[in-house]
């Protein structure tokens, strides 16, 4: 029996005064991967920021465990360096920083916490440039600044090194595939394929079926009205891009 | 004579605030022409000298501290400071082994170890200034074998008298302003740097400034002659102790730049900005300018501005040269109380002028800064180019930025570009950082840090560590 890597009860949570996420169940054990799918505008990705800590978004009651910890009492970074990773669906642009500098603030910072040494520029470097080949991301790639000008793909392949780099133990996926052609949809899935095993979690949050072809999910949730209103395995998530969600929209 | 207390500087960020307890040959306090022939006197100065200092002085009585400056400050009491203090020697050191020994541990802490570099033979010759007065320069000799001359204005007064008087105040007349002039009157001390014809400095020539004794203006004053086809770069650094009154620094930098010759300055300017209240910090007022009086003439200031409380600082590129080039690369960086009223003046006389300016302002806490810039083109200055960038970044919600670039132009064929953005750090930002585990202040050092390269890069490279570390500094505690 593996143990619960995340165990969100009874949570409530609002945006701007506004109550989004309304008494949210879901406890997600190691080596799962969940689909939380939904329509647009439901507030899926307002339970990604949550978990995150992003400033702006309240809870307001209900716990969220991780790995055992209270996760609601840490702030956003000491929630990164515990594991915790979000691939953005809009990742930003830091003008004049170079990926490789912040990639390397980040390896450290995580590193650190784990109580490990720091990586050394050379040792870093050689590092990145072999998981960023994998990647498709090229040496020249990696020394422009952060996100600044990335294609759509381009932002998705590094959002994917950096995970692959930082290996959390539960990686979060909100519409990581929007706006994606086959090809970097593909190298997405394939990343988060190499890093699944029977420790690490995931949760995916998307609209659409698509990328659910490529990871496949162990359950499939449908989130309407704040919470979890049906719950089943991928069977459900082909069910839905079939029928819709109308069906589960006008529960009130 | 007087010996400065030693100030408690527990629970403040300000690395540089000690003072050093060392004897000091002071002059009473107050300015008279009685004390300007003191000082004179102290320096012994040639008549021709003495003379022009008086000239100065009584053209600075008829004058008025000026006020267009965006800046607030309390009037300055001309009469209630020091106008010379220097550290007790008997006899002028002639080499690094005579320096007093209290000295010498001074710019150790400010990570000047004289004694090293000397032995060493690295890269970099150091003139240091204390208070009023150059105690060390290192790497003569290394220097006087290409020709160049690297000493205190003081000792070039004495023993270079020709290039001096040739040069001195030809950049900056007395009658230029307000804090030229009371320079030009009191100065006590500075570098002076010479490089010959056809010569390119074989290492980097280097100053640095320190304010110790209390109550006591500092006023160097440095020049710069690089003749035709020579190079040199030159840095600047300075750090006072930390007090509760205010210090006033009023100093002058003129380059002359001939033929085909190229100099590039660089500051990182680190006098102390005063506690989180406003109490204290130094008043920093401060002429700098360069004539490129010669053809393919080039001169470039890079600066980082973290320090002093109130900062007035326009360093000027006067083109007079055909095919000239200035350029202004700035960082400004003002946090709790701090202002800053600092920018640029590109004068483009010559044909095919071209200057550039990038300026990076940030301000956090309740601390304002002005870009004040000038961009003018005469009417002889055909194909005269300029571009401009002026950006701000704002750190939380209580600071002010603001922007006044003055455009004269006379010359239709001038091509002026400006550009200015402000923008704050966003929350995006900050969250893709932390959620990538980087701390808080951590995602702000390396957002500034981005926002600040494209300057940054012109600094030679130990200047810019220390630079980076010094803006993290600068900022800690600005947010959250």
């Amino acid at each position: 029996m593996s143990a619960p890597i995340l165990e969100i009860e009874d949570l409530c949570a609002e945006v701007g005064g506004k109550q989004i996420i309304k008494d949210f169940n879901l406890t997600i054990n190691e080596g799962e991967v969940h689909a939380i799918m939904g329509p647009n505008g439901a507030g899926k990705s307002t339970l990604s920021y949550v978990l995150c800590g992003k400033s702006g978004y309240k809870v307001t009651s209900g716990s969220v465990r991780f790995k055992g910890k209270d996760l609601l009492s840490m702030s956003t970074e000491e929630r990164a360096r515990e594991g915790i990773f979000l691939i953005m669906q809009y990742p930003v642009e830091i003008p004049g920083v170079p990926s490789t500098t912040f990639l390397k603030h980040a390896v450290n910072a995580v590193r650190q916490h784990q109580g490990l040494p720091e990586l050394d520029t050379m040792e870093f470097l050689k590092m990145v440039r072999e998981e960023g080949r994998k990647l498709g991301i090229d040496n020249e790639m990696l020394k422009r600044p952060i996100n600044v000008g990335f294609s759509g793909g381009e932002k998705k392949r590094m959002e994917a090194l950096e995970m692959t780099i930082l290996k959390p133990s539960f990686a979060i996926l909100d519409e990581a595939d929007s706006g994606l052609d086959i090809d970097a949809m593909k190298v997405v899935a394939d990343s988060v394929n190499a890093l699944r095993d029977n420790k690490r979690a995931m949760l995916i949050i998307t609209h659409f079926q698509r990328l659910l072809n490529y990871v496949e999910p162990d359950y499939v949730h449908i989130f309407a009205n704040g919470h979890i209103v049906k719950t089943g395995d991928k069977h459900l998530a082909v069910e839905l891009e079939q029928n819709g969600y109308a069906e589960y929209v006008k529960e009130n | 004579m007087n010996r400065p207390e030693i100030i408690d500087e527990s629970g403040d960020k300000y690395k540089y605030g000690f003072t050093t307890d060392i004897e000091a040959d002071t002059a009473p306090v107050g300015l008279t022409e009685d004390i300007i022939r003191l000082i004179s006197r102290k320096k012994e100065e040639p008549e021709w000298l003495l003379d022009w200092r008086l000239k100065a002085f009584e053209f600075w009585q008829t004058m008025q501290e000026p006020t267009w400056a965006k800046l607030s400050y309390d009037k300055i009491d001309y009469q209630s400071l020091h106008y010379y203090s220097a550290p007790k020697q008997k006899v002028a050191p002639k080499s690094l082994s005579e320096v007093d020994k209290n000295l010498l541990e001074t710019y150790d802490k400010l990570g000047i170890p004289l004694k090293e570099q000397e032995a060493l033979a690295g890269v970099v010759a150091v003139d240091a200034v204390f208070d009023s007065v150059s105690v060390a320069t290192t790497y003569r000799a290394k220097l006087a074998e290409k020709g160049i001359i690297f000493c205190s204005i003081s000792e070039a007064i004495k023993n270079h008298p020709d290039l001096v008087k040739k040069y001195l105040g030809s950049v900056v007349p007395y009658t230029d302003n307000y804090f030229a002039c009371l320079n030009s009157a009191v100065f006590t001390d500075g570098s002076f740097v010479y490089i010959p014809k056809g010569v390119k400095s074989p290492m980097e020539l280097s100053t640095y400034f320190r304010i110790n004794a209390k109550n006591t203006g500092q006023f160097e004053r440095t020049l710069i002659v690089a003749e035709d086809d020579s190079y040199v770069s030159y840095l600047e650094g300075c750090t006072a102790p930390q007090r509760d009154e205010n210090q006033l620094h009023a100093a002058i930098v003129e380059i002359v730049v001939m033929n085909n010759a190229e100099v590039k300055y660089s500051t990182v300017q680190n006098w102390y900005p005063g506690d989180k209240d406003g109490k204290g910090g130094v008043y920093n007022f401060v002429t700098k300018r360069a004539a490129c009086r010669g053809a393919n003439s080039k001169i470039s200031w890079t600066q980082v501005e973290t320090g002093s409380a109130v900062t007035w600082k326009y360093p000027s590129c006067v083109l007079q040269g055909d095919n000239s080039v200035g350029e202004f690369y700035s960082v400004a960086i003002t946090n709790n109380r701090q202002q800053a009223d600092t920018g640029t003046k590109m004068i483009h006389i010559g044909k095919n002028t071209t200057s550039k300016i990038i300026s990076k302002g940030i301000s956090a806490g309740f601390s304002n800064q002005t870009y004040r810039g000038l961009v003018k083109v005469t009417p002889q200055a055909d194909n005269a180019r300029n571009y401009s960038q002026c950006d701000s970044l704002l750190i939380g919600t209580n600071c002010g930025s603001h922007t006044v670039p003055y455009v004269e132009n006379r010359n239709r064929s001038a091509v002026l570009e400006h550009e200015a953005t402000t923008s704050k750090i966003s929350e995006e930002q900050l969250f893709y950082c932390q959620q990538r585990g980087i701390g808080e202040e951590e995602a702000v050092s390396l957002i500034v840090n981005g926002f600040c390269k494209e300057v940054m890069q012109h600094l030679p490279m130990e200047f810019a560590i220390e630079a980076a570390k010094l803006i993290n500094i600068s900022l800690e505690g600005s947010v959250g």
